[in-house]
């Protein structure tokens, strides 16, 4: 496993920039999660460390040492893609055994076996080693993509949004399980995804990625109660951030354009009356729909709570978030 | 349960289509089983009118065909009487064999050629396709045009200008020539084919493979090829039955050592006679390889051709 370095990445396809300027340091052992909506630029950042796509600008340092020019093979990465790519005419055997069996590893058939028969057992594949490819489901197909990555040990592990094709009883089960897989091996892992909740529960750092721009960097936590923009903070947490004038209430600070309260940044029993539009009971959780001036806000409260439509609750800010008017924060660091 | 679904046609609607298809089996067929009968009818009976349905086999047309007979003096037939089963079909015509006929070594240039340059379209086709498919040709368009204009005349339109340049660069009545000139016409399709299957196929695989430590040859290899073998070989069946079927160029390219079968079979005629049934024992033989080549293929060649109409 190794320390990756990418240091000002860019690269484009025609006029559109898919990665901008990245600069990034994994740490050795790190589980770093970029999160970004569909064209953020997350896979093309993927494909540039694995050496499928070459940058135009930048340099990818694994351990200090550039890879830039190296061929995929010689970089000793794994991959997993988003689209399960088993090779359709061969066994999981197989599938699993083929990259130790390349002219680059060349693995004894013993070791192979083993190796094999270990990773199987993880994913709970065991039982389908001996099946076509193609005649699996498809999250077996997935965890046999997976265990294409973990028979070998890579410099990196680069997954691109794994588990999106996943029902979501299986992608619970293999957060958790790539969670343990991780801490367990010491792996280094980059891991993209559109999905907060897999960014918040696998992550030792996240990055958010908007439009090719590496946004912002850090710990789950940092990033999830510090947003650098009003990007971010939308991108996390759920439900989503109510975002408001920030006239709303008083106190706002000079320049602030947008009030950015998480539903648990809202304080009932005083402040303005909103008046209630829809309690959601998910189980878990109990959501309420408030209106303020024409504005929806959403909050969390007591399962038990005998609020109905049409009644009145007073609301107010409890530290709120404060943008200006391109979407920056204006009161960082005031908070911490 | 009964089966009643939907989408299964009714019971008599299977049997109106499958008469239909029976029916239209039996008319394709027949001219098939007319030439398989007639290789196995004596010279009389092949010419009979109204034809005989029902007629004594002999395997006189097969005897006639792989060799060559004089005729012979009722004296010395008596006096070396015929010690084998085709001898004696021989001698009861008043004739001897006086040797093999060139049709065994037609044969086999047929299958050196045929074999030979359908091996080469694939081979060089499927390298083709794959860098049309997967690289970024300069032009590549243009060039795909290109290749498939040379299909839009009939080959033999180029038939003097070939004759004049094998001549001169001695290609003419070769096997190599012949292999050359059959690689050229069936390219083309060889290419526009195989570059489809090749479309196909996600570039993922390869993308794995990469990562999994291998070189975009190995990923070729070992990825690649498994999963376009079904266009290989259906690539394989149409540039097999072009380059044997071919008639025009080898008529006149070919005459002595490089002839193959299609300018052979017709110059049986002249041969003693309207010697019919040995003209359709050679043509049964003729048959059979590319009908054994095709049965061997034959699961592949139907998804050749309805390929493109269904996604898998």
């Amino acid at each position: 496993m190794a320390e990756v370095v990418l240091e000002r990445l860019r690269r484009s396809f025609g006029a559109t920039v898919a990665t901008d300027d990245v600069s990034l340091v994994i740490p050795d052992g790190a589980f770093v999660v970029l999160l970004g909506p569909t064209g953020a630029g997350k896979t093309t950042l993927l494909r540039l460390v694995s050496g499928l796509e070459a940058p135009e600008a930048g340099d990818i340092r694994f351990d200090g040492r550039s890879v830039l020019g190296l061929m995929p093979a010689e970089r000793n990465v794994t991959m997993v893609f988003q689209q399960y790519s088993l090779y359709p005419h061969m066994t999981v055997r197989e599938n699993l055994a083929f990259p130790l069996r390349s002219p680059r590893l060349r693995t004894p058939e013993a070791e192979i076996a083993r190796k094999v028969g270990e990773v199987a057992e993880v994913l709970r594949i065991a039982h389908k080693l001996d099946n076509r490819a193609t005649a699996l489901s498809g999250g077996e197909m997935q965890r046999v993509s997976i265990g294409r990555a973990l028979v070998r040990t890579p410099a990196i592990h680069l997954m691109d949004e794994p588990l999106s094709s996943l029902d979501a009883k299986l992608r619970a089960d293999l957060r958790v399980e790539l969670k343990r897989i991780q801490a367990t091996l010491g792996a280094t892992l980059l891991y993209v995804t559109h999905d907060q909740i897999e960014a918040m529960t696998m992550a030792t750092h996240v990055g958010v990625l908007d439009q090719g721009r590496l946004v912002q960097f850090g710990s789950p936590r940092e990033v999830y109660e510090d947003p650098a923009t009003l990007h971010v903070a939308i991108r996390l947490g759920l439900p989503r951030i109510n975002t408001l004038p920030a006239d709303l209430w008083p106190g706002a600070p000079a320049g602030a354009r947008v009030i950015g309260l998480r539903p648990e940044h809202i304080a009932t029993g005083r402040g303005r009356a909103a008046s209630v539009q829809r309690v959601e009971h998910l189980g878990d959780q109990t959501r309420l729909h408030l209106r303020l001036d024409g504005h929806e806000i959403v909050t969390l409260i007591d399962p038990d709570t005998d609020l109905e439509p049409g009644d009145s609750l007073a609301i107010e800010p409890r530290n709120p978030l404060y943008f200006d008017a391109a979407g920056g924060r204006i009161d960082r660091g005031d908070r911490r | 349960m009964s089966a009643t679904s939907p989408t299964e046609p009714g019971a008599r609607l299977k049997l109106v289509s499958g008469l239909l298809v029976g029916l239209y089996a039996l008319i394709t067929l027949l001219p098939l089983l007319w030439i398989i009968a007639t290789g196995f009818k004596s010279s009389a009976d092949a010419i009979a009118y109204p034809p005989k349905l029902v007629f004594e086999p002999t395997l006189e047309g097969y005897v006639n065909l792989f060799t060559t007979q004089t005729r012979q003096t009722p004296e010395m037939l008596a006096a070396d009487p015929p010690t084998t089963w085709y001898e004696r079909i021989v001698s009861e015509k008043g004739m001897v064999i006086a040797g093999p006929s060139r049709f065994g070594e037609r044969f086999l240039n047929s299958i050196i050629i045929g074999f030979g340059s359908t091996f080469l379209s694939v081979f060089l086709g499927t390298l083709a396709a794959y860098a049309f498919s997967r690289y970024r040709v300069p032009l590549k368009d243009d060039l795909l045009f290109f290749i498939l204009s040379t299909r839009m005349m009939p080959p033999i339109a180029v038939a003097i200008p070939i004759f004049l340049m094998f001549r001169t660069i001695g290609l003419s009545d070769t096997h190599a020539g012949m292999i050359l000139l059959y690689t050229a016409v069936n390219l083309s399709l060889a290419v526009w084919l195989l570059k489809g299957f090749i479309d196909e196929i996600p570039r993922e695989y390869e993308e794995a493979a990469l990562i999994d430590g291998y070189s975009r040859f190995h990923a070729f290899v070992k990825v690649v090829l498994p999963q376009a073998a079904t266009g290989i070989a259906s690539t394989a069946i149409f540039c097999l039955i072009f380059a044997w079927n071919e008639y025009a160029f080898a008529v006149l390219l070919t005459s002595g050592t490089a002839q193959t079968a299609p300018p052979f079979i017709p110059t049986i005629i002249g041969v003693g006679g309207r010697d019919w049934p040995a003209v359709a024992a050679g043509a049964t033989l003729f048959l059979l390889p590319v009908m054994v080549f095709t049965i061997l293929l034959r699961k592949h060649l139907l998804r050749g051709i309805t390929f493109g109409a269904v996604r898998k």
